[in-house]
């Protein structure tokens, strides 16, 4: 019995979402009285898989291979499995993110194990296990049964935190599971990646725009406030529509579901699908010119003014606390 | 060829969600019930793909597993375009319940294109796309923003962390479609909501699919203290707030 943790990369550099995944599972791990697994795919220096221990896994297996470079669903899926056999793993952790949601309903179908996406605690009761996720896209939370002794869990960004590291090594264990038999039928044609900004998903703090903006060029205004607090950029959904900003900005129940410790909301109205993507950050700062507008509603901190001259003077303020 | 398109009948997304039995149900007094927003832009997807094929898509399916409740939503997919659906006939349970039945459904039909939404708009399960493929053995991608078919094969643009990527898959395929995949989603028009009444509906028979996850109670978000709220003349004060007590800069 151990718990397998999927650890993704992002070009052979593991981020502090994975980190945080394995505090969470090493503190599973602490309760049941096991190990963490953790299973990386692709190319991954050794150094880097070492690190792992830092974070609590005992153990990597470390999978590559050619074919591995691009996320095909069938084939990762099939390692994932393979290596929940090899280590009679009973629970299996991923990450509730693009990969996490796309491997694990096939981990789960394929091992007959119930399965629960985007969890943000610990369980609240391991026998039987009951753990909580939020549902009505975070209008509410479930506490969900899992009733097979094998269990999938992904697990929401932000809800945990990471660990204080500790001076351990982990030991990195070669993997090589017969996946020869799975047909390759996906050829990977162009990769775009996005560079020299930091993703919304790392970020602490993120600065987010709506249609109050008015226009793609007031978005400057918004890009200096993020760089002076080193925060990532998003959006309100008519924003990307308009094409002001890129889709992969956009929050919501349609885009992004975010939780950063700060969000900073600018001329967003609080729309209920809005609100839906960003409600579960820690602290929430709202600008809106209507002081009735809805989004103060869910705001921690709020300013009641037009953007153009709230954004500047809250750039030299930060300015002049980071200054010292 | 043909498409299956995969759709869930869910809670308007304006919907104030309430419970009731002390917790344990969702409280669908007063819920208007719609297409969930991904499975219609599939479905407005599917019927341009049918369109622009002349004529090697022959027809484009839905499929929905729910009681009887959930047949004008059904019928609104006809209405938008679908030619016919199938309804499973249970109360779906949990994703790997629904999709079982899907995959019966598949199995029986052989679908060259199947496509599902990125996640349903109650549960969030995110979960039955993959778990149909993996049950009916079909190569699947997620995340897929783009779909075309060129040349007998699919071509599909997808989100990455950090990036895109462009994909050529093998039929058959299923694809986890989200936003991008179609710009709008189509209104049925008079002339298909005429024509809907007639489209075949058919209803089959669930099959016994074992429960593996149950939700066995829900809960409200803790509701937020009263705003701080501060006029423009006062943003440097709300910055030092937000520096000294509550740590965030
Ligand atoms: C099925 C469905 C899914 C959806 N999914 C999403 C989603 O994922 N994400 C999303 O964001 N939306 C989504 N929406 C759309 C949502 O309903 C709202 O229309 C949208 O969020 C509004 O965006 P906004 O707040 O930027 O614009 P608006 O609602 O137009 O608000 C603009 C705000 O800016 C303020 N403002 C104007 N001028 C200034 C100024 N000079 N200074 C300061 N403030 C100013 C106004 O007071 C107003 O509050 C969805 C809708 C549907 C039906």
């Amino acid at each position: 019995m151990s718990i397998l943790v999927y650890t993704e990369n992002r070009e052979g550099i593991f981020k502090k979402a994975t980190f945080e995944l394995l505090s969470y599972a090493k503190e599973m791990a602490k309760t049941l009285n096991t190990n963490v697994v953790a299973l990386s795919i692709g190319q991954v220096e050794n150094s880097e898989l070492e690190k792992l221990g830092n974070y609590g896994a005992t153990k990597v297996l470390n999978t590559q291979g050619n074919n591995l470079s691009f996320l095909d669903n069938k084939l990762f899926s099939k390692i994932v499995t393979t290596a929940v056999e090899k280590e009679g793993a009973q629970i299996i952790i991923m990450a509730n993110n693009i990969s996490g949601k796309a491997l694990s309903p096939r981990v789960s179908a394929s091992l007959k194990a119930g399965l629960v996406t985007g969890v943000v605690g610990l369980p609240s009761s391991y026998e039987p296990f009951v753990i909580k996720k939020l549902v009505f896209t975070s209008k509410a939370f479930s506490n969900v049964k899992v009733n097979s002794a094998l269990k999938v869990l992904t697990f929401a960004q932000n809800s945990f935190g990471v660990a204080e590291p500790i001076n351990a090594v982990a030991h990195v264990e070669t993997f090589n599971p017969q996946i020869n038999d799975v047909p390759v039928k996906n050829r990977l044609i162009e990769t775009n990646r996005i560079t020299g900004k930091l993703l919304l998903t790392d970020a602490e703090i993120v600065v987010s725009g709506g249609r109050g903006l008015k226009s793609a060029e007031n978005f400057s205004l918004l890009e200096e406030l993020a760089g002076v607090l080193g925060a990532a950029t998003a959006c309100s959904r008519p924003v990307s529509d308009e094409g002001w900003r890129p889709h992969s900005e956009h929050v919501g129940q349609t885009g992004k579901i975010i939780a950063p410790v700060l969000y900073i909301a600018c001329g967003i109205s609080g729309a209920i699908q809005h609100v839906g993507g960003i409600s579960s950050s820690k602290f929430i700062v709202a600008i809106n010119n209507d002081k009735d507008a809805p989004i103060f509603e869910i705001a921690d901190y709020g300013i009641v003014g037009d953007f153009k001259t709230v954004l500047p003077e809250m750039i030299a303020a930060i300015k002049e606390i980071k200054a010292g | 060829m043909k498409i299956l398109v995969c759709i869930s009948d869910v809670p308007d997304t304006t919907t104030k969600i309430k419970f009731k039995d002390n917790n344990t149900t969702l409280d669908v007094n007063g819920i208007q019930w719609i297409i969930n927003p991904w499975d219609e832009l599939a479905l407005t997807r599917a019927l341009e793909l049918k369109e622009a094929s002349g004529g090697i898509i022959q027809s484009v399916t839905v499929a929905n597993v729910g009681t009887v409740a959930s047949e004008p939503t059904i019928r609104k997919a006809l209405a938008v375009g679908a030619d016919n659906a199938i309804r499973i006939d249970a109360q779906p349970k949990d994703a790997y319940y629904v999709a079982a039945q899907l995959a019966n459904i598949v199995k029986a039909e052989s679908y060259d294109i199947v496509l599902v939404g990125r996640d349903s708009a109650d549960y969030n399960g995110s979960a039955v796309g993959g778990m149909l493929a993996e049950l009916i053995d079909y190569n699947s991608l997620s995340s897929v923003s783009s779909l075309n078919i060129e040349n007998g094969k699919i071509r599909i643009n997808r989100e990455i962390d950090g990036g895109t990527e462009t994909i050529e898959a093998e039929l058959p395929f299923l694809a986890i479609v989200q936003k991008g995949i179609s710009k709008e989603p189509r209104i049925p028009a008079m002339r298909g909501i005429m024509m809907a009444r007639t489209k075949p509906l058919n209803v089959v028979q669930a099959v016994a699919v074992e429960i593996l996850t149950e939700d066995v109670s829900f809960e409200m978000p803790q509701p937020k203290g009263s705003c701080k709220k501060f006029d423009s003349e006062n943003v440097k004060t709300l910055v030092s707030l937000l520096h000294n007590e509550a740590k965030l800069i």
